[in-house]
């Protein structure tokens, strides 16, 4: 699949910004007035900014809001519910917080509650698709919520916490991209059955129907190399995980705080990158991809 | 959330306006649909002979061809060098009265000084009459190039060729073997035809060394060597003879395989058909045991009786076939390794064949009366047919090839019979009821007859005392005696060297020659541009017309900017190529169903006002004045004897058909008829054509003929013997003594196989051609912005013996060698391919400033032309000689000879040889096509 | 309407004979002509004349090389594909807008344009490529089954199929229901063996291709050797059986 970069900045802005309003939602750290207003203001430009950066990905983000009409079979729409809600029910619970000094517990673990599953609807959508067979697999639920919540405990400031969770997220992404290769590899779907031409002998694609690319094979025809995947993974768990874990168990400082909290966002986008770019779509057996 | 209320019936458009597609050589009828007068869709007219409703990718894309950015806008003058594109626009008049003050000199000294030749032209009738006005010999279309040796040996041998002449009957046929056809002539039909034999259920055969197109769908791919498919036919006609597999009584009574060939070596005679003393074959009749003229009433020929006449020998043709065929040197197992088929494989297809056509045969019951006055109670079918074009005849063994392909179709019965292969009007024809070919030029006359046509011996060759050729392209000389369509492939080389002489103007009607139209093109941009030591062109005016900036237009000195498709007037004539069908005679118009929106002219029209101009007889009146407006004018009002003009309906007062006077109202008859005039042969008279006198009589008052002309099939092509006689020292006239061999090995009146004559080259083993995709017409489909999307570029398609030997990958390049040249260019692997060959996709390359492409277009980064390494000229024996590449009986092309070597390398920023980009005479492109008319 | 019908009145579809294709890429640009002229935003083309020519298709024609297993000759097939008009159509239930639908009456899953967001999730849950882009307009192209042909009556009666099967020169096309196990299609897809693509996909597609026939599998010798049983080794003989021959006829 093509990595767009709008969508690749979305899902990582947006899991981490969710993972944070998560974390304050459920009152880490508990912090008022200006504080809160710092962490609360993270959040949502994390979040919402992620979510507009999506937009940039639509062919009409005018009509963007006729998104939220589908949310019993799509969960594109039910994504953006679970967005609007979170930002909402946070919204409340941060003005009160801020300029009123009133947390409201409930309020909070609703608002958390819907960051989360803003962050598992995300995943869902790509795990719904039975089309790309790596996506089609228990880890990206899994995964991006593990990522928002790791990332969210790092921007929380939650050290103690984040720090052998980092060690599980490392483990869990190195077993998750284990696991969607088998799954890949074991994929029904072949150019034999793609073709039906399977049982007259071995199929090969010849010509593709033009001698142009087209939107299918811009969007969804694009494969990484194997080597380079490779090193993008060992790139990606470096920044992702090992660089804020030796970063959080030295002795803390703001500035390696800080460093641990980019270093993992950029690890996080090289993940992206690579979920995209790993995947392989179907509809690339029949151009011969 | 509810459903959308859909409206499922929208207005489809303002108007259909009916006229005839010109996306490539097939004349389908189509249905113009207009919205705000303008085109918006266009798609097949399901009344219409030829297509039934059905369009191809082309036509459906005709609306991206009215609109292209590459077309003209007004004439122009050449303002830079030849070559370089720069021109600048000039008024109509300024440009006619430039032609006339070139070409009007040219008539009143020496006419043969004009050379015209025309491309795609579907109007031949109309400028060959033209250019016999003007008194040039110089004129000819580009049938020499393209697939004459298919036309030619049909017409010698049955008086009718496939091209889109015939048609198997595809309602009966049971088995149906393709030989390589370009997709552009019969093109709906032939598929229509394959998709009625396959829901059928009938067998198709190809034989082709590519297995795409019509050969991906056949039952049976028949991966034969290229230029070898003589020798496979002739094994078959081996195996066929051998078992007796043929029908004695189609030959015996149709053909001339019961005429008397003297058979005495040494007579003056030898070989030529014994003839009556008014010119008849004689054949002997079994009532008598006697000679007897071929068609005397009741006459029955005997296939075995011999005659002494004169103390010679004579010997039925059929006798001379057995001695022919049945010998070791056609059996399959001997020619198994040329053709590259297994022995085991060929008698299987043979016996398929024999099975079929004998086991299967078909009865109507319909009577007949044939030319001997004998009335048959039913018609005969044998259901196999066969279907072939330029992959049999475009090479240096293609006649004969194309006449052994005829052979086989005739000793099994099975032309014009029911289940086999069918003529369409104005044939069947035999080549003795076509004109003879004239090039006697006078000042101020015109010529002394048609340019072309068919000879029947040396005396009918268009040569002088000296043996020098008269017409510039050298048809009709002793290099290619029987080159009936000219030899347009020629002209510019020729004319270069000035041999047989010099010429001063070079006419030409939509043929890229400075492109995809020649071989060797590189060399021909060259011809186009050498000046002699005066500093004038060699070719002193060159004078193009074309709708599109084709590579061609920046190599003229004066453009006559052609009209689209759609903006013009066409006759498709019975007088010339028409659209008829197996079973009825059809003829055809376009008309603009928009007028243009630019300064240009339909190329037709032009050369009416020249033709008044220059005051040529046929385009003037009494008075000296111009006599027809414009092409529609002369469309309907043109008469070629009286009753007989360019379109058959609607004559008289609109209610005589075939003959009559003209009817100024006949033009807008067609229209309401969909642009199609149609007149269906009855029953009894829709097989054996050639001998069937309800046909005959049919074919006299539709105009195709002026009395009967019943006549038998020719297996002996006596034409060929005589050329041979001459060669022999028995004629008046001799061929030049380094020709004298050649005309014994290749001009045998039987047909044979010998190698084509590029085999020789050890250094060169693979065969390498060019296929046209169905999806694109000559260079014409780049400009088009949906059909450049399929083919964009065309890569050089390897077997997988040849790729898995020089190690590609994908995304590779080769360079490729021939004899004369080399080409770089990308290589992709392709497995349904035979072992030893390559192939590309044909006038997909452009060049960079052509047709309205970017500079950077994949046609011209990507794509590459053959013609490159192709040379119209053989490599130098040692002999002191250059022989031509290309058939020595009809001097057609031989495209198909090629032979090269392949070598990976690096690949190279673009496909090479890389010309420089040619300034384009029209305005750039838009950058995004959004075609909707309606809202 | 995201939601699939539970039921569709007819289920209109394509039968494509994959033994008939010819690979002309007729029903490419007849599709492209009607499509651009009809049913929402024209089918545009994006740097048309220059080095990267991208534009929107509903229908294009794929080729596939097959290798049998013995040592036969490879064959090859031109395979055109179209949106299948699935049962269980993934595309239209990830529509977050509704734009995508299947309509209750037949069965042909449409895009609402003025609803399409341009969010390309669709064409991601579709394994066979059927939906497009629009380059320019940005909305999500796909086939219409020619709704606006199929049922149009200002057209005469002949020409109410889809654009596509009205040119197929090779006639490789059929239109019709499938749902009626009367009609042409239904007794092609029966009596052909007519197939789906990526069954295991789950999608329930209502075209259906028919197999090609088997290929290059003329008679052996033995059963047709009577055909070419000689008459004569040699012309001679030839000869002497001809005369034979003609005593009997005559």
């Amino acid at each position: 699949m093509h990595p767009a970069p709008s969508i690749i900045l979305f899902s990582s802005l947006s899991g981490l910004g969710f993972g944070l309003l998560t974390m304050l939602g459920l009152g880490f750290p508990d912090v008022s007035g200006w504080v809160a207003f710092v962490f609360f203001a993270l959040g949502f430009a994390l979040a919402g900014g992620g979510l507009i950066s999506a937009t940039f990905h639509l062919g009409h983000p005018e009509r963007a809001l006729k998104s939220f009409t589908q949310w019993r079979s799509s969960w594109l729409s039910r994504e953006a519910w679970a967005a609007a809600g979170a930002m909402a029910v946070l919204g409340v619970y941060a003005i009160l917080i801020i300029f009123f000094d009133n947390r409201v517990p409930v309020l909070g673990w609703i608002g958390a509650a819907l960051s989360l599953l803003t962050v598992f609807t995300t995943s869902m959508i790509y795990t719904q698709l039975k089309t790309v067979p790596r996506w089609n697999h228990w880890s990206p639920p899994v995964l991006f919520m593990a990522y928002a919540i790791v990332g969210g405990l790092l921007l929380a400031g939650q050290v103690g916490v984040a720090t052998p969770l980092l060690v599980a997220l490392g483990v869990l992404q190195v077993v998750a991209w284990v696991d969607q290769e088998k799954k890949e590899a074991a994929s029904d779907t072949t150019l034999a059955t793609a073709t039906g031409l399977g049982n007259i002998g071995s199929v090969r694609a010849f010509e593709a129907p033009h001698t142009g690319g087209n939107y299918l094979t811009h969007e969804m025809a694009f494969r990484v190399g194997r080597k380079h995947a490779q090193s993008l993974k060992i790139i990606s768990l470096i920044f992702a995980v090992v660089l804020p874990f030796v970063l959080l168990i030295l002795p803390f400082h703001h500035l390696f705080a800080a460093v641990a909290v980019l270093s993992h966002l950029a690890g996080v986008a090289a993940q992206r990158w690579l979920f995209f770019a790993e995947a392989k779509h179907v509809v690339s057996l029949y151009y011969g991809r | 959330m509810p459903q959308p209320k859909l409206d499922t019936s929208p207005k489809v458009s303002d108007e259909i306006r009916k006229t005839t597609c010109y996306m490539c050589a097939c004349r389908c009828g189509i249905n113009v649909h207009m919205k705000e007068g303008k085109v918006a869709y266009i798609e097949g007219n399901k009344d219409h002979p030829v297509n039934q409703g059905v369009l191809c990718a082309k036509g459906s894309a005709g609306i991206m061809q009215h609109l292209s950015p590459a077309r003209l806008r007004a004439p122009m003058k050449r303002v830079g060098p030849r070559g370089s594109g720069e021109f600048e626009e000039i008024t109509w008049e300024e440009a006619l009265e430039t032609a006339v003050s070139w070409l009007k000199p040219l008539r009143e000294t020496d006419p043969t000084k004009l050379a015209f030749f025309t491309g795609r032209d579907q109007s031949q009738s109309f400028t060959s009459f033209w250019a016999q006005g003007y008194g040039t010999p110089n004129y000819a279309a580009h049938g020499g190039f393209c697939s004459v040796n298919m036309a030619a040996a049909g017409i010698y041998t049955m008086g009718g060729a496939f091209w889109e002449f015939g048609q198997p009957d595809w309602d009966r046929t049971k088995l149906f073997m393709l030989f390589g056809v370009a997709e552009d002539h019969d093109s709906n039909p032939i598929k229509m035809g394959l998709g009625k034999l396959k829901e059928r259920g009938a067998r198709v055969i190809g034989v082709n060394p590519i297995r795409t197109g019509y050969n991906a769908i056949a039952d049976d791919w028949v991966g034969i060597t290229p230029g070898t498919d003589g020798l496979f036919i002739l094994s078959l006609v081996h195996c066929l003879m051998k078992a007796g597999r043929i029908d004695l009584d189609y030959l015996a009574r149709l053909t001339d395989a019961p005429c008397l060939v003297n058979a005495e070596e040494g007579s003056d005679a030898f070989g030529l058909i014994l003839r009556d003393e008014a010119g008849k074959a004689l054949v002997i009749d079994g009532r008598t045991g006697k000679p007897a003229a071929f068609d005397g009433e009741g006459v029955e020929p005997d296939l075995s009786g011999s005659w002494r006449h004169a103390g010679f020998t004579h010997r039925p043709v059929l006798h001379h076939m057995a001695e022919r065929y049945l010998t070791d040197e056609y059996a399959p197992e001997t020619v198994a390794s040329k053709v590259g088929i297994d022995a085991t494989r060929i008698r299987a297809i043979a016996a398929d064949i024999a099975r079929v056509a004998f086991d299967e045969a078909i009865e109507l019951d319909r009577e007949w009366t044939d030319f001997r006055g004998v009335t048959h109670k039913k018609m005969i079918g044998r259901p196999v047919a066969f279907h072939a074009m330029r992959g049999i005849s475009a090479h240096s063994n293609g006649f004969q090839t194309c006449r052994a392909l005829h052979l086989l179709q005739i000793i099994l019965g099975s032309v014009e019979v029911p289940g086999g292969f069918r003529f369409k009007p104005p044939y069947p024809k035999p080549a003795t009821a076509h004109p003879k070919p004239h090039a006697n030029a006078q000042p101020g006359k015109p010529l002394d007859g048609p340019h072309l046509g068919f000879v029947h011996g040396p005396d009918d060759l268009l040569i002088d005392d000296d043996n020098n050729p008269k017409r510039i392209d050298k048809a009709f000389s002793w290099e290619n005696p029987m080159s009936s369509h000219g030899m347009m492939h020629m002209v510019i080389s020729n004319a270069h060297a000035g041999d047989p002489y010099k010429i001063d103007t070079l006419m030409l009607y939509m043929a890229n020659m400075a492109w995809n139209s020649s071989m060797n093109t590189s060399s021909v941009m060259q011809m186009l541009t050498d000046t002699d030591d005066s500093g004038e062109y060699v070719i002193p005016r060159i004078i193009y017309s074309d709708a599109y900036s084709s590579e061609m237009v920046a190599y003229a000195d004066l453009i006559l900017p052609d009209t689209t498709y759609l903006e013009r007037h066409d006759c498709i004539s019975l007088l010339d190529r028409p659209i008829c069908e197996a079973g009825a005679a059809a003829d055809a118009i376009r008309w603009p169903v928009v007028e243009p929106d630019r300064d240009v002219r339909g190329f037709q029209s032009v050369l009416c006002d020249l033709g008044g101009r220059l005051g040529l007889p046929g385009f003037t009146n009494e008075d000296g004045s111009t006599k027809y407006a414009n092409y529609a004018d002369y469309i309907q009002n043109h008469e070629r004897k009286p009753g007989i003009g360019p379109l058959a309906g609607w004559r008289g007062d609109g209610e005589d058909h075939g003959r009559g006077k003209p009817n100024p109202d006949q033009i807008e008859k067609y229209k309401e008829n969909g642009s199609f005039w149609i007149s269906h042969i009855p029953e009894e008279a829709e097989f054996y054509k050639p001998w069937n006198m309800a046909y005959q009589d049919w074919a006299v008052k539709t105009g195709i003929f002026d009395a009967p002309t019943p006549y038998i099939f020719s297996l002996w092509c006596e034409p060929l013997r005589k050329f041979q006689l001459a060669a022999e020292g028995k004629h008046r006239r001799q061929p030049p003594e380094r020709l004298k061999a050649q005309y014994a090995e290749t001009m045998d009146p039987l047909p044979i196989w010998y190698p084509p004559f590029s085999d020789t080259d050890q250094r060169f083993t693979v065969h390498a051609l060019t296929q046209r995709p169905m999806a694109m017409y000559h260079s014409w489909g780049s400009q088009n912005a949906w059909l450049r999307q399929i083919h964009g570029r065309n890569p050089l398609y390897v077997p997988t013996k040849i790729w898995d030997a020089n190690g590609f990958t994908e995304g590779d390049w080769a360079r490729v060698t021939s004899p004369h040249g080399e080409i770089t260019v990308p290589v992709m692997h392709m497995a349904a391919l035979n072992e030893n060959t390559v192939w590309t996709w044909n006038a997909i390359g452009k060049r960079k400033g052509a047709w309205a492409l970017d500079k950077d277009a994949p046609e011209a980064t990507k794509g590459f032309l053959l013609n490159h390494i192709i040379h119209e000229l053989l490599p130098a024996k040692g002999d002191g000689l250059r022989w031509s590449n290309s058939d020595p009986i009809t001097g057609q092309a031989a495209w198909f000879d090629l032979r090269v070597k392949i070598e990976k390398v690096a690949a190279p920023k673009e496909s090479l040889p890389a010309h420089p980009a040619q300034k384009s005479p029209v305005p750039e492109a838009p950058q995004t096509v959004k075609q909707k008319v309606g809202s | 309407m995201t939601s699939l019908p539970t039921h569709t009145e007819k289920t209109l579809g394509l039968v494509i004979d994959l033994d008939t294709c010819v690979g002309c890429h007729a029903c490419v640009t007849a599709c492209k002509g009607w499509n651009t002229e009809n049913y929402g935003a024209p089918l545009a083309d994006t740097d048309a004349y220059g080095a990267e020519p991208v534009g929107s298709f509903l229908n294009r024609i794929h080729s596939y090389e097959v290798q049998p297993e013995n040592d036969a000759p490879a064959q090859l097939f031109h395979f055109p594909k179209s949106c299948l008009h699935c049962a269980d159509a993934p595309c239209v239930t990830v529509c977050p807008t509704g734009a995508s639908y299947k309509r209750v009456e037949d069965g042909i899953v449409l895009v609402n344009e003025s609803d399409c967001i341009g969010c390309g999730l669709c064409a991601w849950a579709c394994p066979y490529g059927a939906r497009e882009m629009d380059p320019v307009e940005k909305v999500m192209k796909k086939c219409t089954l020619c709704v606006d042909r199929i049922y149009n009556e200002n057209m005469p009666e002949e020409d109410r199929q889809p654009a596509c099967v009205r040119t197929c020169p090779a006639g490789a096309r059929h239109f019709g229901d499938l749902s009626d196990p009367d009609s042409d299609v239904s007794r092609l897809v029966a009596e052909r063996g007519g197939f789906d693509l990526m069954p295991e996909q789950g999608t329930g597609p209502v075209n259906k291709y028919l197999p090609p026939r088997p290929k290059d599998e003329i008679p052996e010798f033995d059963i047709l050797s009577p055909y070419l049983a000689p008459v004569a080794e040699e012309p001679q003989g030839f000869l002497r059986w001809l005369d034979k021959t003609l005593e009997r006829v005559s």
